[in-house]
């Protein structure tokens, strides 16, 4: 009974020491939405967070990636966190707009992050304020089978010509020139943003996402006239793969090139490919003289308007914008650091390879449906992929595309 | 009150017993009924304050090409479904004998209503995938050029709704081998006497006694099809290019999904589902009420 009595006693102690401790640490709540090797990237971020400030404890929940995007809505309104992941651009727009998340300005001109961080800098800004931090992005580019280019005996192009080309000799061997799996669609909108950033430029794209430049004008047709030119040789029954799956037919050599993100390399060097075997090369020019604008999506923190513990999250952003903190993040995640000080694994061909396209590039695109508005971005995604099965029906897709600009930018 | 009670105690016992249900009856059915119309007449994107804009939401419905091609899906589901009816009949009667072991066949007949629609989706999917699939490939020997089903605009639609009779089928031949067996025995004896037999007993003996059975069946088929979201959403996100939409999956699409956040417009797409529904179900209450014989 003794022996009760102090065991007892002594749970009592111990729960009100272990309460106390946490009553001295200030909690920081952070919802986010990581797969597995980001989350154990993040999981080591903020171990180094919680050494340096001792008395904020970090209380991570992780959402499956998928479902934070309709938990995001919910959260915001109801159970505000005090960090909350995003992304850049026209992403973050509906939620700055309604007034849910915070301007972090002050984090970033106390930080000088305008300079570190200068190339994610506009995609952070709306209305001259900035909404968030970014930590990470990844460039976007034409990945390759080097043993196919091998086996059929082509170059690496350096033109578009070329690369038009090459599918002729590809297609002559059997196999697909381009690869894509549009059945999520986003793969299709990855061609369309280079094609017309090559064709057009930088500006035109943005101005064209933004809703100022209407679907039917010539240099829209422009652009899918030189899509038009690859059309014959992508994979045929896209519209029902998955990307992965069409990852899978570059790994057989059934195809050659694929547009794509680097995310990507982690499925191909699954698939059994290497350093010697996969190619990466930046999308080539086909207007000459055109500065070269890339694709970076890049992936943010914001602080909820509903915040409790500002100050710690205003911290928290500052030390994920750090030079060292983003090189160490990055190399976890094997995505390139938004700070411009950070450094990248060297031994990561992909990486390098992404880190010179993207500090050398004239201007940084997010990705289409982040440049536009949700509904422009669903209804032009289906057009495209649309474009690639049926391009006889070019004109109405246009059309299409037109009418819904007339509704959603208003 | 005591009283009162005693007075009308037959009168209010039957209320009292029913008011849970029809509190949360209305909670979950009929007051969002009302909030989905209310919503409709809204510009809405779940953050911000809903503007009001009268019908301009359904004024926009009669013009969207999405909708068209949402409702003539609808439709080809409506009509291809009832398939499943005669169908369903047919391997009911079929396994409606007695043989050794007709139990096992029957649960193995019944196997796909069993299984989830999501499974029942990914099994069809990879049944008509490209360059794998066992029907891509089939079609592909015979035709030496292969047919990726959900690719393909044209026949995407009739692609998923042959995955959903698979499971409408058995659950319909379930109801039938049910109502077999209260066929009653002593009519169909009759009905042999005078020599009836195969198409014209089934006619005018068999089915005439199936007729609740073909009721129900019927219903389940009509709401099923008319309910058709979990196949569409998890063999082609509605694509390719939003060819094998259907009203349910454009609502969503429009409503909750990731491009989406028009909950007005969403809103507009789930009443027009509504009404539809509503023809068939008072229609369905219609028959019941007539067929009531105690009224």
């Amino acid at each position: 009974m003794v022996h009760l009595k102090t065991g007892a006693l002594a749970f009592v102690a111990a729960l009100l020491a272990s309460t106390s401790a946490f009553a001295q640490a200030r909690e920081l709540k952070y919802y986010a939405d990581f797969d597995p090797i980001p989350l154990a990237a993040f999981e080591a971020l903020i171990v180094d967070f919680e050494a340096a400030n001792p008395d904020v404890d970090v209380v991570l929940q992780n959402f499956d990636h998928e479902g934070y995007k309709t938990a995001i809505r919910n959260f915001l309104t109801a159970d505000s966190p005090d960090l909350a992941n995003w992304y850049a651009g026209n992403r973050m727009a509906p939620f700055v707009n309604a007034g849910q998340f915070q301007d972090v300005s002050d984090v970033w001109e106390a930080n000088g992050l305008s300079d570190s961080l200068a190339s994610a800098k506009a995609s952070m800004t709306i209305d001259d304020k900035q909404w968030g931090v970014p930590y990470t992005y990844y460039q976007w580019g034409i990945y390759f089978n080097k043993d196919v280019y091998k086996s059929v005996g082509v170059e690496v192009p350096a033109t578009w010509a070329g690369f038009v080309e090459n599918c002729t000799k590809f297609k002559a061997a059997g196999i697909d020139c381009l690869t894509t799996g549009t059945k999520a669609l986003w793969p299709a909108a990855g061609i369309f943003d280079y094609i017309n950033m090559r064709t057009n430029g930088y500006e035109f794209h943005m101005d064209l996402t933004a809703g100022k430049i209407a679907w039917t004008d010539d240099r829209v047709k422009a652009t899918f006239a030189e899509w038009a030119k690859i059309q014959p040789y992508i994979t045929a029954n896209h519209a029902a793969l998955e990307w992965e799956e069409a990852a899978a037919l570059m790994v057989q050599g059934k195809a050659a090139n694929y547009v794509m993100g680097n995310f990507s390399v982690g499925n191909f060097k699954e698939g059994g490919m290497t350093n010697d075997t996969l190619g990466f090369m930046v999308f080539p020019e086909i207007t000459p003289g055109i500065p070269r604008a890339e694709e970076a999506p890049t992936d943010t923190i914001h602080i909820p308007a509903g915040a409790k513990n500002v100050d710690d999250a205003k911290k928290f952003l500052a030390f994920v914008a750090d030079a060292d903190v983003q090189t160490k993040l990055n190399a976890a995640l094997n995505q390139l650091p938004t700070n411009k000080n950070s450094s990248v694994n060297a031994d990561d061909p992909f990486l390098v390879a992404g880190f010179e396209a993207l500090s050398s590039a004239y201007a940084l695109a997010q990705f289409f449906d982040r440049d536009a508005p949700a509904e422009m971005a669903k209804a032009g995604m289906e057009g495209f992929q649309q474009f690639m099965v049926q391009p006889e029906e070019l004109d109405n897709i246009l059309n299409r595309l037109e009418q819904v600009r007339g509704q959603v930018y208003k | 009150m005591s009283a009162y009670w005693k007075a009308n105690q037959r009168r209010l016992a039957p209320w009292m017993f029913l008011a849970p249900g029809l509190a949360i009856f209305a909670l979950y059915v009929i007051i969002p009924i009302f909030q989905s119309i209310w919503y409709s007449f809204y510009d809405w994107d779940g953050l911000s304050p809903p503007v009001w804009i009268g019908t301009a939401n359904y004024v926009e419905l009669t013009t969207d090409p999405n909708m068209v091609t949402s409702f003539w899906n609808n439709l080809i589901w409506l009509l291809l479904y009832m398939l499943a009816v005669p169908l369903g009949l047919f391997i009911a009667i079929f396994l409606n004998q007695t043989v050794r072991g007709i139990r096992i066949y029957k649960s193995l007949f019944f196997f796909p209503f069993v299984i989830s629609q999501v499974v029942v989706g990914l099994i069809f999917s990879w049944f008509y995938a490209p360059n794998f699939g066992p029907l891509y490939l089939l079609i592909e020997q015979v035709t030496g050029k292969g047919v990726a089903l959900l690719a393909d605009p044209d026949l995407v639609t009739y692609g998923i709704i042959a995955a959903g009779l698979w499971p409408q089928i058995a659950y319909v031949m379930i109801l039938y081998l049910t109502g077999l067996n209260n066929v009653a025995p002593d009519q169909v004896e009759a009905a042999r006497l005078d020599g009836a037999k195969g198409w014209r007993m089934l006619w005018y003996v068999i089915l005439p006694q199936l007729r609740p059975a073909t009721f129900i069946a019927v219903v389940v088929t009509v709401i099923g099809a008319l309910r058709s979201f979990d196949l569409v959403s998890i063999m082609t996100n509605g694509g390719p290019f939003g060819s094998s939409r259907v009203l349910s999956y454009y609502m969503y699409e429009q409503a909750l999904s990731e491009y989406g956040y028009r909950m007005g417009y969403g809103a507009a797409i789930a009443v027009v589902l509504f009404a539809i529904m509503m023809v068939f179900i008072s229609g369905f209450i219609w028959k019941m009420w007539r067929d009531e014989p105690e009224r």
